[in-house]
């Protein structure tokens, strides 16, 4: 079985009691619940106070022992977290190099991986190799150069600074090219028989074919991009270009006593996240079970 | 025959027009970049000054009378060499836990996965938050069982574990989806022939699961170790490198500190060449010592 179906089947489980071992029942159901709601408990926790914590009071929260359920839920905290920090425009600033980083992705990537797979051409080995080796380097021994090759371009402290060195990855290259080889070829022949150009095969044929190794290629690049932190760090400065994960630094820096505040930015700041991760989990299962990798 | 060379010219042209924009930006932002760092590393630069004149070996000599180097260092391997296997093995536990159908198996899934997708930023907040000295939930709870109170971030010889436990949590439900994937894989008859000649379901574990999730756990241990040996953005951020003097400073930190914050980006570059070079080694030994121990099944 491929890694792909058996990552459809984790994210998938079917719900049922009945297979678990008849005999031997000493408890009304099975006795892995006894490890698994603690342990499900225990993973939840730290969201779970955060989204308490966002709901209290000031005082609530600087309460010990800690208020463990809110006399009222303070929605307010959420405007008030959005007119004391620049927010919506850390927002906005996320989503254009977000948007921007994993659209050009799926195109760039789409190109050359179907290059790499289907056109034979001059160079193309030794170019994938060359590709594949900069996978190998880490982002730590490639971060100062890239700093200096952004200011000569004259980048520094821009949106396009945090866009440019992430517009295609050899990740998604490799991982395109390796499905397009799993397509049968054959329907790309008859196509080009009939006429169609390599673009046009690649759009209306090989493309529609690749849905699902396409969304795995942007769910994984939406969660690198959204959540980076070490790349802004070093490209912007101004807080005008912040990204959301510069900018909750800030305000957890300057709001440092203010937990309902900084938590309700906090919870904010993950929604998109979280909203794509319950949309296409299979996707988020399937792109790290077959590829390994969180950035 | 002209025909032929035609076709041939046209897909030349077609695959480097394909791949062209890719190599293009690949060349700008991650080739030249190794080079240049390699470069860097034997010069003097603070990042603003455009003269930056070649100095030879002095970076790399640098390295050996750095204090705060191998206080990093240290830290680092100590952070790697608790996080890595804490973590793995917490996943193999966990993965086979969920291995089931069960009711709410899918919510128990979701709680494990869920971590991973936040960033490391928002997962540094919630545990700051947690972690509290003073006010935080970990400690009243702690304090229910009889342990504690702890400083956590804020405890010298604690931090750095704080940062452990933090970690591990963000990371665990990576390992766990791995790990699950690789548990699909084993044979229900493997485990049922086993059943019928009365193994226990520990020994059933030790002698079938572990062995055949030996592929998945070799890449987990590279994969973890390689990122471990990275860290960076929590202790930036959580702790800076603290508390006084060094007490969470890892090599990524230093590296950073040194290049962007202290203006001897040179020397930072000879630093990230010697981690990378360690990292490969390490990555090497690791492979070599699996394929020892780690059978692949055909």
């Amino acid at each position: 079985m491929t890694m792909e179906a058996q990552a459809d089947r984790i994210a998938w489980p079917e719900e049922a009691e009945a297979v678990e071992r008849p005999r031997r029942r000493w408890l009304p159901f099975s006795p892995w619940h006894l490890v698994l709601f603690p342990l499900a408990l225990i993973m939840l926790l730290p969201l779970v106070w955060m989204i308490v914590t966002s709901l209290e009071t000031q005082a609530e929260s600087l309460h010990f022992p800690p208020v463990l359920v809110p006399g009222s839920l303070h929605f307010g905290n959420y405007p008030s977290a959005l007119r004391s920090a620049p927010f919506g425009r850390w927002f906005l600033n996320t989503f254009i190099v977000t948007s921007t980083v994993v659209v050009s992705n799926l195109l760039l990537c789409s190109l050359a991986g179907y290059a790499f797979a289907r056109i034979r051409f001059f160079g193309r080995a030794a170019t994938f190799m060359l590709l594949l080796a900069t996978l190998m380097v880490p982002f730590q021994v490639v971060m100062i150069p890239t700093f200096l090759i952004v200011k000569k371009l004259g980048l520094f402290d821009s949106l396009p600074a945090l866009i440019a060195p992430n517009l295609v990855s050899a990740f998604g290259i490799f991982m395109l090219r390796q499905f397009f080889r799993t397509l049968p070829v054959e329907l790309e022949e008859a196509a080009r028989i009939d006429g169609a150009s390599r673009l046009g095969v690649l759009f209306k044929i090989v493309l529609p074919l690749s849905l699902p190794a396409l969304a795995t290629l942007a769910v994984i690049q939406f969660m690198w991009t959204w959540n980076d932190f070490l790349w802004p760090l070093i490209a912007v400065f101004s807080q005008r270009n912040f990204t959301l994960q510069l900018g909750l630094t800030v305000f957890q820096g300057s709001h440092d006593v203010f937990w309902p505040l900084v938590m309700a930015g906090n919870v904010m700041s993950m929604i998109p996240m979280l909203v794509l991760f319950f949309a296409a989990q299979r996707y988020f299962v399937r792109g790290i079970a077959t590829t390994g990798l969180k950035g | 025959m002209g025909r032929l060379r035609r076709a041939l010219a046209s897909d030349h042209v077609a695959g480097w027009a394909f791949i062209g924009p890719a190599v293009l930006l690949i060349g700008v932002f991650g080739i030249l970049p190794i080079v240049w760092g390699l470069v860097l590393s034997f010069q003097k630069s603070d990042l603003i000054d455009p003269n930056t004149p070649f100095v030879g070996l002095t970076n790399y000599r640098a390295l050996a009378h750095d204090h705060v180097l191998r206080i990093a260092a240290g830290h680092t391997l100590v952070y790697t060499g608790v996080f890595v296997p804490v973590s793995v093995i917490g996943a193999l536990f966990v993965a086979v836990a969920l291995n089931r159908k069960i009711h709410l198996i899918r919510f128990y899934r979701t709680a494990v996965f869920v971590p991973v997708v936040a960033s490391t930023i928002a997962t540094s907040i919630m545990f700051l938050w947690l972690f509290d000295a003073q006010y935080g939930l970990a400690n009243w709870l702690l304090g229910k069982i009889g342990v504690g109170p702890f400083g956590f971030f804020d405890s010298p010889r604690g931090a750095l574990y704080a940062i452990i436990a933090m970690t591990v949590w963000g990371w665990v439900g990576f390992d766990v989806i791995i790990y699950l994937a690789a548990l699909q894989g084993i044979p229900h008859e493997l485990v049922e022939a086993a059943e019928i000649d009365g193994a226990s379901r520990w020994s059933i574990f030790r002698s079938i699961t572990v062995p055949l999730l030996g592929p998945a756990t070799l890449l987990l241990v590279v994969w973890s170790s390689i990122n471990a040996l990275q860290l960076f953005d929590e202790v930036y951020f959580v702790t800076h490198g603290g508390p006084p003097p060094y007490n969470t400073a890892v090599v990524v930190w230093w590296l950073f500190s040194l290049a962007f914050r202290l203006g001897a980006a040179g020397y930072a570059a000879a630093i990230a060449y010697v981690l990378f070079l360690a990292i490969l080694v390490l990555t090497m030994v690791q492979f070599w010592v699996g394929n020892k121990v780690v059978h692949y099944s055909s």
